[in-house]
């Protein structure tokens, strides 16, 4: 098959927009985070937490949305813990962060021993299966790629739209951004800055969690170990990328997820023959330490972004 | 609520939040090994027999703890200066590669000859792996702990391309594993009859050695210098980013040498599975010893025998083996808050 040929099928940019969406999810998290002032390095394991937390629950009986709250407030329970050891005892966020998705990987793993003792493969779950938009979805090649997918992919693209209007159209949005940009500032208007940063955390690590169930969830029907592989650490690079704004931060995910369904293609063409898979997989962590090379220049980063505020110092 | 500083911490001030921190962290575990419908008791004692309680887990131990000295001395050494090195477990896996490049009969280079070289190019392979990332963050900003991060999923699907195509071992019957080190480039074991090799008396000299260029070299107070606050120590006349690269060259370079360790002294072949996260559990390490190179050594021990003990536990009473990993991951943030409330006291507004 020839690139134009791949670049121009719908199955393509539907695959694209699939691998998008826990990245959007997960990447608006971090977002709301870091546009706070708190890097949350806690994102990988907490998105580990989020896609086993959504897939047991339906496992044992909840509906699929049912899963995709479970996921939100395991996640926002893991974000209380990361607000309050970052923020008003303001210790490393690196040390948090990591410490953070240790403790959640292996709580996860530790719950699905427990919960499975014996099995040899993880039980499958009905997922959330495509739902075409009528009329949209008969649009050629946009339809299928765009509004022929499941509603937790719609529902991504939904809460992007909610996270920009909430982020520049209302005080609370300004209130956040003013946190990790001049925490003082927010301070004499006379708002708490550790409530907002706190809240902010707790909300972003809810989002990363239902990333982590879109997994579980939608793409896949059933729960793996090594099923995050890194994505957490990969949406920390797309919000770099995508400059700290919630719209080029999805632009950046749909492009990023668009090289990984290329990749995934050129590996059946004659190059795939040529050259070994493990550069292709590789091709992904590749291009997000290069979108952060690339905008490295740039000075959008939050000023206060990882500076603890302390009342006391001033 | 607000943070105070203690000008001068009473005694009991430095020690009560730890020793609260390390009962918090055998709280949790408890709590956890009775949902799982073990009697904690019985858990932690079948731990701390499975760590300590025979001779052979008594080396099985300090045969765990060996890489994680590696490790945790590299952690300690860039979170010192404050370089936020990830990346051990790629660096783990960079020096283990160049043992087996040069160790599986390459080169008829005897023992004497053989090791010192396996053990150098490992460190230069780890360091290398390294400098990458800090020269991303010294010349251009990039942040380090997500390089790192991203830097050790790309490393370990180079590992498994070599493994299986040019390092595979052919008679390896299809596993993707490296052909076995020659008997020259294997580290002996200490005594004869005894499983442990002298990879962790490396360790141990690693450790001695971390500690001299911390308390009695330039580098040592410059590295310091650099993390306590590296605008301050620009100011002063410390060449911050020259500082900063050699940090780097000497964490990289001694999780490098893990890597060495590993392969040379107990699996002989390089596999995928060498390491079960020896770089990201150095993390640990680092931070139970606050960054001191000889506590790292203690602290390696304590992580190892939690580890040895509760896989041979978790055999006997059914408790999942996971419990060691939240075990270390609630230790750790426990006793970073622990160690900060040595320091601070908690005002309400």
């Amino acid at each position: 098959m020839d690139l134009f040929d791949i670049l121009l099928s719908a199955s393509f940019w539907a695959a694209a927009i699939r691998i998008a969406s826990p990245l959007i999810f997960a990447t608006l998290g971090e977002l709301i985070c870091e546009r706070a002032g708190v890097l949350n390095l806690g994102i990988e394991g907490i998105m580990v937490a989020g896609a086993f937390a959504g897939w047991i629950a339906v496992w044992a009986g909840l509906p699929l949305w049912g899963g995709v709250a479970v996921a939100m407030i395991t996640g926002m329970m893991l974000g209380l813990v990361h607000s309050i050891l970052s923020v008003p005892f303001g210790l490393s966020q690196h040390v948090v962060g990591i410490g953070l998705t240790l403790l959640a990987t292996s709580l996860t793993f530790y719950t699905y021993r427990v919960v499975l003792p014996e099995v040899s493969s993880p039980p499958k779950i009905t997922a959330f299966q495509p739902y075409e938009i009528p009329l949209l979805s008969d649009l050629p090649i946009v339809g299928p790629a765009l509004f022929s997918q499941t509603p937790l992919t719609y529902a991504g693209f939904i809460l992007a739209g909610l996270t920009a209007v909430v982020l520049y159209r209302t005080p609370l949005g300004l209130a956040v951004r003013a946190a990790g940009e001049n925490p003082s500032a927010v301070a004499a208007q006379g708002l708490s800055v550790t409530a907002i940063r706190m809240g902010a955390v707790i909300v972003g690590s809810g989002f990363m969690a239902v990333g982590g169930a879109f997994l579980t969830l939608s793409a896949f029907d059933s729960f793996f170990f090594d099923m995050v592989n890194g994505r957490g650490w990969i949406c920390i690079a797309l919000v770099v990328f995508g400059a700290w704004k919630p719209g080029k931060a999805v632009l950046g995910a749909i492009l990023f997820a668009a090289f990984d369904a290329l990749q995934i293609r050129l590996q059946q063409t004659g190059i795939g023959a040529v050259v070994p898979y493990q550069v292709f997989l590789m091709l992904p962590y590749f291009l997000s330490i290069l979108a952060l090379v690339v905008m490295s220049r740039r000075a959008e980063i939050p000023a206060a972004l990882m500076v603890p505020f302390n009342k006391g110092e001033r | 609520m607000r943070l105070e500083p203690i000008e001068a911490p009473s005694p009991a001030r430095r020690i009560v939040p730890p020793a609260l921190a390390m009962a918090a962290t055998f709280l949790v575990a408890a709590a956890l090994a009775l949902i799982a419908g073990g009697n904690p008791f019985a858990v932690f004692g079948l731990i701390l027999t499975g760590a300590f309680g025979s001779k052979f887990a008594l080396l099985e131990t300090l045969n765990s703890a060996t890489p994680l000295i590696f490790t945790g001395l590299a952690i300690a050494v860039a979170f010192r200066a404050k370089l936020w090195n990830i990346g051990a477990e790629a660096q783990l896996y960079a020096g283990a590669v160049l043992t087996v490049i040069l160790g599986t009969g390459a080169l008829g280079l005897p023992s004497y000859l053989m090791l010192p070289l396996c053990a150098l190019a490992a460190m230069l392979a780890g360091a290398l792996l390294l400098l990458g990332p800090a020269l991303l963050k010294t010349r251009l900003g990039v942040d380090e702990v997500v390089t790192t991060l991203l830097f050790n999923f790309i490393f370990l699907l180079f590992i498994s391309y070599l493994l299986e195509g040019p390092l595979k071992d052919p008679m390896g019957m299809g596993w993707p594993k490296s052909a076995r080190l020659t008997s020259e480039a294997r580290l002996p074991r200490i005594v004869e009859g005894l499983r442990l090799h002298w990879g962790f008396a490396l360790a141990l000299t690693a450790a001695l050695l971390v500690w001299v260029i911390n308390t009695r070299t330039t580098l040592g107070y410059e590295m310091r210098a650099v993390g306590q606050n590296a605008e301050a120590a620009g100011f002063a006349g410390i060449p911050v980013t020259r500082v900063i690269l050699k940090t780097a060259l000497l964490s990289g370079g001694l999780a490098g040498l893990a890597g060495f360790s590993e392969v040379s002294g107990l699996k002989g072949a390089l596999t995928l599975d060498l390491s079960p996260g020896f770089g990201y559990t150095g993390i640990v390490v680092a931070m139970l010893a606050l960054l001191h190179p000889l506590g790292v050594v203690v602290a390696a021990l304590f992580v190892a025998a939690i580890f040895v003990g509760a896989d041979s536990m978790s055999r006997a009473a059914g408790v999942p083996s996971y419990i060691a990993d939240i075990m270390l991951a609630s230790a750790l943030l426990f006793m970073v808050l622990a160690i900060l409330l040595t320091k601070f006291r908690v005002r309400r507004d």
